[in-house]
């Protein structure tokens, strides 16, 4: 079944990718530089910031789910924008799971950075950005741990995408919604291939980002 | 660390015992209609008080809790879809079967009613959806006791409803939730009447055709046979399959829903 790349299943499978694909591109693009920042910079109510982040990590997904959908909903404040069961949807729901936990795993990470390697680069007469750029740069790692545990959360999630996707044939049926799907109809066999899938594609994207560290770090 | 491992196992091991103490259990394996309409939270508490047996109520689809039953992982079926039950009893699956309540379907949809399909009968209504530009229509599929009998229905005007001119979208939730995306969708559906009574009020769909003979759904309850699959819960199984359908629980089924909504969920066979 999963050899013969069968049309749905492949449309399945792209949906995923690119549903969680372009939402933690988003929050990597939100999330490091904010990370970073909050691991640095010193400034009133940066402890709560940090709580609220640390706080989100945890969030569990049907809650985010719940909030998104009442958002969405046509008696809620964006219902006219008619993203409700869309993947654009989705994707916010799934940039709102990612976001904290690329926020959370950069801060910490930044902040583990050796206190000596950052004064050396002052040291040198960097400028703000030119700093800010070679600490990244130096935690590499950090990135991409970020990357793989806030993909990894997303691809796997079911709740709030069957809230707010609404797991339509075609146009929201991503691999955790169509397992459940298939569980449900027991049609165990194509629920278990649809699970191999997914395992594969952690297994892969695991294996670059351990390649990638282990490349840096020898 | 052999200390902790051998406390883990003696955990391990004592775990089934906190799960079954003193109270026996079985698996009523239904139809998320079913667990929708509320009627399970109203009976089931009654049998388990009176018997002192815990039912784990599993809702899925006709289709699954079906297959669960083929399978030996449920001890009763409760499930709408006569074909498909048929068949079941006559692999031998089931022991015994009766039929105890019947409701109907009805399509709803929105009030705009783009495909002018109001107050007509049912497949002349269905047609009028699958030839408008303008229609959605949300499906089930998800092989439910409703999605089999919404193809069944397309089958009977030789409709293919993909290949129709309206959108079909496919759902593959339960009904609950089908109609949540109906009404947020501004799409026309099939539902179980039950399902509707109970959600209506929250929902922005109103009830386009009804009435046909062929829309009547039929409940019943199937007991798994305990000699294909001597591990269920076999004592259980067969003093739920009695109380339900005792006269005094078929009445009590009847009644559901009638003072809340005004009319009555499920109807009962006149003997």
């Amino acid at each position: 079944m999963i050899l013969s790349l069968d049309p749905e299943l492949m449309q399945v499978l792209l949906l995923s990718l690119e549903v969680s694909g372009l939402a933690i591109c988003i929050a990597v693009v939100l999330g490091i530089p904010s990370g970073v920042f909050l691991g640095l910079r010193r400034f009133p109510g940066r402890n709560l910031l940090i709580t609220l982040v640390n706080t989100g990590m945890g969030l569990p997904p049907v809650v985010v789910g719940l909030v998104v959908f009442l958002f969405l909903a046509r008696s809620g404040p964006f219902g006219n924008l008619n993203l409700l069961y869309t993947p654009s949807a989705m994707i916010i729901a799934q940039i709102i799971i990612a976001l904290p936990i690329v926020m959370g795993v950069t801060m910490a990470g930044i902040q583990n950075l050796d206190e000596k390697l950052r004064l050396q680069i002052l040291a040198l007469g960097a400028s703000k950005l030119q700093y800010f750029w070679k600490l990244i740069e130096e935690g590499r790692l950090i990135v991409l741990s970020a990357l793989a545990a806030g993909f990894g959360s997303i691809i796997s999630e079911v709740g709030a995408v069957m809230m707010v996707g609404g797991n339509i044939k075609g146009q929201t049926r991503v691999l955790t919604t169509a397992i459940v799907l298939e569980t449900r109809q027991g049609n165990y066999s194509l629920a278990i291939a649809l699970g191999i899938i997914l395992f594969l594609i952690a297994l892969l994207l695991n294996l670059v980002f351990t390649f990638l560290q282990q490349r840096r770090s020898s | 660390m052999k200390k902790i491992f051998s406390l883990l196992t003696i955990f391990v091991f004592l775990l089934p015992l906190l799960s079954c103490s003193g109270q026996s259990t079985m698996i009523l394996a239904t139809t998320t209609s079913v667990q929708d309409s509320g009627l399970l939270d109203y009976l089931i508490p009654k049998f388990e008080d009176q018997y002192n047996v815990k039912v784990k109520v599993i809702a899925a689809g006709t289709g699954e809790a079906i297959a669960m039953g083929q399978r030996g992982n449920a001890d009763v079926l409760l499930v709408h879809n006569k074909a498909k039950e048929m068949e079941f009893m006559n692999a031998g699956y089931g022991s015994k079967r009766q039929e105890i309540c019947y409701n109907d379907f009805l399509l709803v949809g929105p009030s705009s009613d783009p495909a002018k399909a109001k107050d007509l009968d049912i497949y002349e209504a269905l047609k009028k959806i699958a030839y408008s530009k303008e229609a959605i229509f949300a499906s089930r599929g998800d092989q439910s006791g409703t999605h089999l009998k919404e193809l069944a229905l397309w089958k009977n005007i030789s409709l293919t409803p993909t290949s129709a001119e309206m959108s079909y979208l496919s759902t593959g939730q339960g009904m609950g939730e089908t109609l949540r995306i109906a009404s947020e969708k501004g799409a026309y559906t099939l539902t179980d009447r039950s399902t509707w009574l109970a959600q209506k009020g929250t929902l922005n769909l109103e009830v386009i055709s009804q009435g046909n003979k062929d829309l009547l759904n039929v409940y019943s309850v199937i007991l798994i046979n305990a000699q294909k699959f001597p591990q269920i819960h076999s004592k259980e199984a067969q003093l739920f399959f009695s109380w339900i359908t005792s006269p005094d629980v078929l009445k009590l089924i009847g009644d559901f829903g009638k003072d809340k909504y005004g009319e009555p969920f499920f109807h009962l066979f006149t003997p």
